[in-house]
């Protein structure tokens, strides 16, 4: 006889009540053994877990707190990374000075230097001083919160604009994984039963701009943004405008959530608990450890890994000429006028397009590409930077678009990929380029066109 | 590799399992405080005396009823790669949801070890748990640990070394369903007996099989039919 043919016969005896005879048998089982094993010397509750919740999860306080809450960390992370990322830069940019002695001392050829130190060195230790200090704070404030049990309080919180739009509670857990990594936050999406809901999460989690956008978003905010402020009121402004480049994305969530379970996924949310686990105090220095060695170090070496080569490929392109334009420049003519069309040029363009790979890259991509040698000069501080922009023809609107671009553009190949995995469809996977794709370019069309038609610039 | 044993660690969320985890195999690994963090399987292995434990991180649930892919993926493990010893960890705070896994672990496989966590929270709460009381009703070892404070571990690890080398044997306690489910399992479990063998426990298969659990359906025609043939 056939598993199947017994499965059949099986379900004939069943009845639809017997799943919960089961469960209900354990649970009686469960309260005897308590019953028997357990006895109760105080009668003291754990009310310190109940109070806090009043506070974190009250439907006046809580919004406020989530959002200053998210305010803080990011402030945290954007005014203590200043420091140590131009520290790290001027250290290399010293390290460099000998490196490049050492390869005049053994004459080696101009090119093996352009490719070695102007664009592997240069490209991977500009990735390294703007995305290390960023993480190694963030990572470990963010898994302190976590740990903390204040996670599971923000997807309470979250839990009935979720469902207004036809999502599941949870998604907000996978949405705070996407502060990391998009990538992972796929993989995470598993613990959304419903395929309908998970595969809402899955398809609007790019929302979330991942660590590898930080960078672009930090740095253009800070040059462009907060421009006219100094010292901690820069920070701030900062922070603030990066709040709200993230509650954008959120308002996007919610927007392609609805949209879908509207149309392709149409559904009514399925009911789930979420668990209130009581707040406990984490072991701070493990959880720092641990976060800072894992996740910090794994995402900067992913970040080396693809930076490499990229910038690697950006000097060759740069540097090969066909007639007296370079490739790099061939492909930036043909990008500039549907580039300019979103308010950003053919050199932005290119640099998404050559940063699918990794989020990180397009940053130094795009710098390589606009100091048209195909490498970076040295870039010590923030001003030479901005001054790269301004030559280009940059103003508040054009950083505006970029990072509106990057914070709502297709998902990173690895993601990409991990989404064809969970998913197993190439139609999914595809819809996940696809809807933000189009959304990436709406969004700064829209704002170009307008403020061009106003005349606002 | 005569001395190497696998040890799946299951728990509901929330339990510790992952500090327990961490704790034991030293692997640098991130823990969570929210329902499956553990996506995909961690591995670390622990030495104790001769012999090396590969500890399998399963993703924490609170059943294994199959209803989301974490939990397919911690049964399955449990189930069909059949490690040689199974550690329920459960919160000693909240023992009495805790237990519905435990008691769904112990229909499946023999080899268990409830593992009760966060004793010292408990204690403090003033909740006192008899383990010896627990390991006669239901049959396998009961230990209590604090994972935070690495209490408890050389018991645990003595009780996996007891138990692979067969010094312990495990007879977890067997569930009664009442009569009415009971005449159903006994009509087709010896049916279901023909077909999974001593492969898997063809009383727990009866139950998924009335229960209507197809995703168990399909991963039995795949793994075990080719042993059929």
């Amino acid at each position: 006889m056939r598993i199947e043919e017994l499965f059949a016969e099986a379900q004939e005896l069943s009845t639809s009540k017997l799943r919960d005879d089961i469960v209900q048998h354990l649970y009686d089982r469960s309260h005897k053994l308590c019953g028997e094993g357990i006895t109760y010397t105080k009668s003291k509750r754990d009310t310190r877990t109940e109070k806090l919740d009043e506070i974190f999860t009250s439907p006046i306080f809580g919004f406020p707190i989530m959002i200053i809450m998210l305010g803080v960390l990011f402030y945290l992370t954007i005014a203590g990374a200043n420091v140590p990322s131009s520290m790290i830069a001027e250290f290399f940019g010293f390290l460099e000075g000998y490196i490049t002695a050492f390869f005049a001392f053994i004459h080696a050829p101009d090119w093996l230097h352009g490719i070695l130190v102007l664009g592997l060195y240069r490209g991977t230790t500009w990735v390294i001083s703007v995305m290390l200090p960023p993480m190694a704070i963030f990572f470990p404030s963010f898994a302190l919160l976590e740990n903390y049990g204040y996670l599971p309080r923000v997807a309470f919180n979250m839990d009935r604009l979720f469902k207004r739009v036809g999502a599941h509670g949870k998604q907000s857990l996978t949405m705070a994984m996407g502060f990391g990594c998009n990538a992972a936050a796929v993989i995470s999406t598993r613990i959304i039963e419903s395929p309908r809901e998970r595969m809402l999460a899955i398809l609007t989690n790019n929302f979330v701009p991942c660590n590898g956008r930080w960078g672009t978003l930090i740095v253009l905010a800070s040059l462009f943004m907060a421009a006219n402020f100094t010292g901690g009121l820069k920070s701030l402004v900062t922070t603030g405008v990066i709040v709200g480049i993230v509650l954008f994305g959120i308002i996007v969530t919610f927007f392609v959530s609805w949209a879908l379970s509207k149309t392709l996924l149409k559904g009514i949310p399925t009911h789930y608990t979420l668990e209130l686990p009581p707040y406990r105090k984490p072991k701070i220095f493990d959880t720092v450890i641990r976060s800072s060695i894992t996740k910090s170090w794994s995402v900067l070496v992913r970040a080396v890994k693809v930076a490499a080569p990229a910038a690697i490929l950006t000097w060759v392109f740069a540097n090969l000429y066909i007639g007296d334009t370079s490739i790099l420049m061939y492909a930036v003519e043909f990008l500039d006028p549907f580039g300019k069309l979103l308010g950003l040029d053919g050199y932005i363009m290119l640099a998404f397009i050559l940063g699918l790979p990794a989020n990180e890259i397009v940053l130094p991509i795009l710098l390589m590409g606009y100091l048209s040698t195909g490498s970076l000069t040295e870039v010590d501080n923030l001003v030479d930077l901005k001054q790269i922009f301004l030559n280009h023809g940059w103003t508040w609107l054009t950083a505006l678009n970029m990072m509106l671009f990057s914070l709502l553009h297709y998902p990173c190949g690895t993601t990409l990929l991990n989404i064809y995995k969970e998913t197993k469809s190439m139609k999914w996977t595809f819809l996940a380029f696809l809807i933000p794709t189009v959304i990436a370019i709406l969004v700064p069309l829209i704002i170009t066109q307008t403020v061009r038609y106003f005349g606002l610039l | 590799m005569g001395n190497e044993y696998r040890i799946a660690l299951a728990g509901n969320p929330n339990t510790g399992k992952s500090t327990l985890f961490n704790a034991l195999t030293g692997l640098r690994q991130h823990t969570g405080n929210w329902a499956g963090k553990t996506v995909s399987l961690a591995q670390g292995s622990v030495q104790f005396k001769d012999k090396v434990f590969q500890l399998i991180d399963l993703p924490g649930t609170y059943s294994l009823f199959s209803n989301s892919t974490d939990e397919e993926v911690a049964r399955n493990y449990i189930v069909f790669e059949k490690p040689d010893v199974t550690i329920v960890v459960l919160d000693a705070t909240s023992l009495e949801r805790n237990f519905n896994l435990a008691l769904q672990v112990l229909e499946m496989t023999t080899n268990v070890i409830i593992c009760i966590n966060l004793i010292d929270v408990a204690e403090e709460q003033g909740i006192n748990i008899n383990e010896r009381l627990l390991t006669n009703r239901l049959g396998v070892p009961v230990i209590k640990i604090s994972a935070r404070n690495k209490k408890g571990f050389p018991m645990l690890l003595d009780t996996i070394d007891r138990i692979v080398t067969g010094a312990i044997e495990c007879h977890p306690v067997q569930m009664f369903y009442p009569d009415e489910i009971e005449a159903k399992i006994m009509k087709i479990e010896p049916k279901v007996r023909e077909i999974v063998g001593d492969h898997l426990s063809s009383r727990w298969v009866t139950l998924r099989l009335l229960d209507g659990d197809e995703a168990l359906l399909n991963e039995i025609s795949k793994r075990l039919v080719p042993e059929e043939v």
